[in-house]
């Protein structure tokens, strides 16, 4: 959709090579969001697999968000700062380097804060609204999309986080680290998705090393940037005594 | 470094990187096209079979959306960061 010029290996020949445009400059002519795998774009068995996973993560992480709301009320406002969180990097689609758009995802700061699981929940959430008001992404790859954005994500940006820590980094680098990897994460699960949908001639393996090599350039400056505001929007957070992370 | 200092210069951080890219001479429209993804993946022969619901009918009502979800976003962010504010000053 938005992002993320098209990876050569998924058509025939040399069809997806960026060709001129009237005007002048080369526009890259096929480009895809390799984040949220489009509405009806993953085969029938591949929407359904990626659903039967991905429903099992959701239906835990809302039973802890229920729990976590029941044992600490005082939790719904920081709560509601992570999906917050979320919606709005997920809605910010920014240049990158490739000369296309990509979306930061922001879902780093509740996995730290929250646990991966509870994620998994505001995740859906917010690609729910997408898919459904926007035509981002969409209904049948909803489960593929839960799996890379509302689970890898925030799933590595925890255990990045935890790892750093107990490796005795200091808390904003660990943060840092946590978010801007889980970032990476979710596009590297979605280029996985889409390469064993779509291997092309060339087989699974080369069809995932060319959409990982092509959204890597794209999005590290944007997981950057991610990681950077989640470092402050924790801080913001925690100054005021709400978060304390690690409680997961 | 005061907190709210540290926070600033992370935010600004973050612009700088994100904005960097459009004062580089990087060729590119910046835009993707659900048009162009999907021919792509058609080109293998592929046809998709579900189609969204609902599309937005032009890229002006799409924008709307898009910054309709990033001011609940931003907003809820605001509200909660400034009533955990008003909070710790009453204490």
């Amino acid at each position: 959709m938005r992002a993320h010029a098209f990876p050569g290996g998924v058509t025939r020949g040399t069809e997806t090579r960026s060709r001129p445009v009237a005007g002048g400059g080369v526009r890259r002519r096929y480009e895809v969001d390799l984040m949220h795998i489009m509405e009806g774009f993953l085969p029938v068995g591949h929407a359904a697999a990626w659903t039967a996973i991905a429903a099992p993560f959701v239906g835990f992480g809302a039973r802890r968000v229920v729990r976590q709301l029941r044992q600490r009320p005082e939790d719904r406002l920081a709560l509601g700062a992570a999906g917050a969180f979320v919606f709005v990097l997920s809605a910010l689609k920014l240049p990158s380097v490739t000369g296309s758009c990509s979306h930061p995802t922001g879902t780093g700061l509740g996995a730290m804060s929250f646990g991966p699981p509870v994620m998994a929940v505001l995740g859906t959430i917010v690609l729910l609204f997408q898919a459904l008001l926007l035509a981002h992404g969409g209904l049948t790859t909803l489960g593929a999309n839960v799996m890379s954005m509302a689970v890898a994500g925030p799933w590595t940006a925890w255990a990045v986080w935890r790892l750093a820590m107990r490796a005795g980094a200091r808390k904003g680098l660990a943060v840092f680290l946590g978010a801007t990897l889980g970032d990476l994460a979710t596009y590297v699960v979605t280029s996985a998705q889409l390469a064993l949908a779509f291997p092309g001639e060339a087989g699974t393996g080369a069809a995932f090393v060319k959409f990982a090599a092509i959204f890597a350039v794209t999005q590290v400056p944007l997981a950057v940037a991610e990681g950077l505001l989640t470092v402050a929007v924790m801080a913001a957070l925690e100054g005021k005594g709400v978060l304390e992370g690690g409680r997961a | 470094m005061t907190s709210s200092r540290k926070i600033s210069l992370l935010v600004l951080a973050a612009a700088l990187l994100a904005a960097a890219p459009l004062a580089l001479p990087i060729q590119g429209s910046f835009t993707g096209s659900d048009d162009a993804a999907r021919e792509a993946i058609s080109a293998t022969g592929y046809t998709p079979w579900f189609t969204p619901l609902w599309r937005p009918p032009g890229p002006e009502v799409e924008s709307l959306l898009f910054a309709l979800q990033a001011a609940i976003g931003a907003g809820g962010l605001g509200y909660v960061l400034g009533r955990l504010h008003g909070r710790s000053r009453r204490q």
